[in-house]
């Protein structure tokens, strides 16, 4: 645009020497212009503030104008010849996708051994290692324990990082903040007056049955960890009973009496997944350097079947048992109200 | 016993169609439920007991708790409809 330019200050070499000067934006300059042209308003003569005046209104309207065209446009776009578009476009894309994908599952299907033969790849001899020696070279009676807890604990490793990483995006996600001084914010305080209002209020029967039931459930859940390496169950079980246990309690009786409790905390969940999370690597991540090969912890078997044996099972599914119950448990109040 | 588990396949595969093309989403939450109870007895039946106590807690316990919630939170399905309050 070729226009006669009077004033230095909206030039573009201007602009350039002060951006490097300080920084500051083309925004935050029109923002001081304004405040130093608002802050002078009875130097000018009438005349020159109505020129002003009606000068802003001018652009101000063209503002709204082209702002209007812009989105009568896109509005037309997309109601008319945009959406069939991408209407079909989806539709055939959907398909497309789905014969794809059908195709491969068909394809790698076909590639695979017959189910239940005797010479499969998944009959050889790690699965007869496993049923024949487990006992002796693990001390579990649970087959199942001592696999995934001993053999495989690099696995499960894994595994319970998952869940721990998981909780942490959800935390990330859906938890709201303290204000700076430490006051629940606006956003917070609307989140929970909304929750109370769809909790049932004292609802007797659900308090009593659950004041009945939480406890067996919760010693059941304990049962369950405890005795991983000697009947079915483990650490993800447990947790996911006790979960289960800790959510009916809330749901009787209130998010607000439960959270109270420093037990139910985020410090404590902090600390304890931290805790079992560590401990776990520091007992198991030799695998990931030793080529998944056993290294003897000089910890003694004991006897097949009493509650102090089989060496490092016990403690690691006290460990998942943690990290399990623990994000369970903080999934609940997170999706309800944001916090816990 | 192998009656019960062809009966049970068969509940399965039938709710998880009817999951799909029911159009109430809390009536389909209710059907995962029922159809995560199903999976867990079959893997009961398949004598994997570990696996049936954490499919019974989460999959027909918490995570429908997770959905349930989730709906009210976006206003899917209604609160209580005591103490007068409107609903909107």
């Amino acid at each position: 645009m070729a226009k006669l330019r009077n004033n230095y200050e909206s030039s573009a070499w201007f602009r350039f020497l002060s951006w490097m000067k300080k920084g500051s934006s083309r925004m935050e300059r029109d923002m001081i212009h304004a405040l130093e042209t608002e802050a002078l308003p009875n130097q000018r003569s009438e005349t020159e503030q109505l020129a002003l005046d009606r000068e802003r209104e001018e652009k101000e309207r063209r503002d709204r104008e082209n702002e209007r065209a812009i989105q009568d446009k896109l509005h037309l776009w997309s109601t008319r010849r945009g959406s069939r578009l991408v209407r079909v476009a989806y539709r055939c894309a959907a398909v497309l996708i789905c014969v794809a994908i059908i195709y491969v599952l068909l394809v790698s299907m076909s590639e695979e051994p017959m189910f239940g033969q005797a010479e499969n790849p998944v009959n050889n001899e790690v699965s007869a290692r496993y049923i024949e020696d487990g006992l002796t070279e693990t001390g579990s009676v649970n087959i199942v324990g001592g696999m995934i807890l001993d053999y495989r604990a690099f696995d499960t490793l894994g595994e319970s990082h998952v869940l721990f990483i998981a909780a942490c995006s959800v935390m990330l996600l859906l938890r709201m903040n303290l204000d700076k001084n430490g006051r629940p914010t606006r956003e917070q305080l609307d989140a929970e007056a909304d929750d109370r209002k769809y909790e049932p209020h004292n609802d007797v029967i659900l308090q009593k049955v659950s004041n009945l039931i939480v406890p067996c459930l919760l010693l059941f859940g304990i049962y369950v960890v405890l005795n991983g390496h000697l009947s079915a169950g483990g650490g993800f079980s447990g947790g996911a009973i006790m979960g289960a246990a800790l959510i009916l309690y809330v749901n009787a009786h209130g998010l607000t009496k439960a959270s109270q409790h420093k037990l139910f905390g985020a410090k404590v969940f902090k600390y304890v997944t931290f805790a079992a999370l560590a401990f776990y690597s520091l007992a198991k991540s030799y695998s990931f350097f030793m080529g998944a090969n056993h290294l003897d912890s000089h910890i003694p078997l004991g006897t097949p079947g009493n509650i102090l044996s089989a060496g490092l099972i016990l403690p690691m599914n006290i460990s998942v048992v943690a990290v399990s119950l623990k994000k369970k448990y903080s999934f609940y109040p997170l999706f309800r109200k944001g916090d816990f | 016993m192998e009656f019960l588990g062809i009966v049970l396949l068969a509940f399965i595969l039938i709710c998880a169609l009817a999951v799909c093309l029911t159009r109430n989403l809390m009536v389909s939450i209710i059907i995962l439920m029922s159809q995560s109870l199903a999976m867990s007895v079959i893997w009961i039946l398949l004598e994997s007991p570990d696996l049936a106590i954490t499919e019974a807690a989460v999959g027909a316990g918490v995570t429908s708790l997770l959905f349930f919630v989730t709906l009210k939170k976006i206003h899917a399905i209604g609160g209580e409809k005591q103490d007068g309050e409107a609903e909107e």
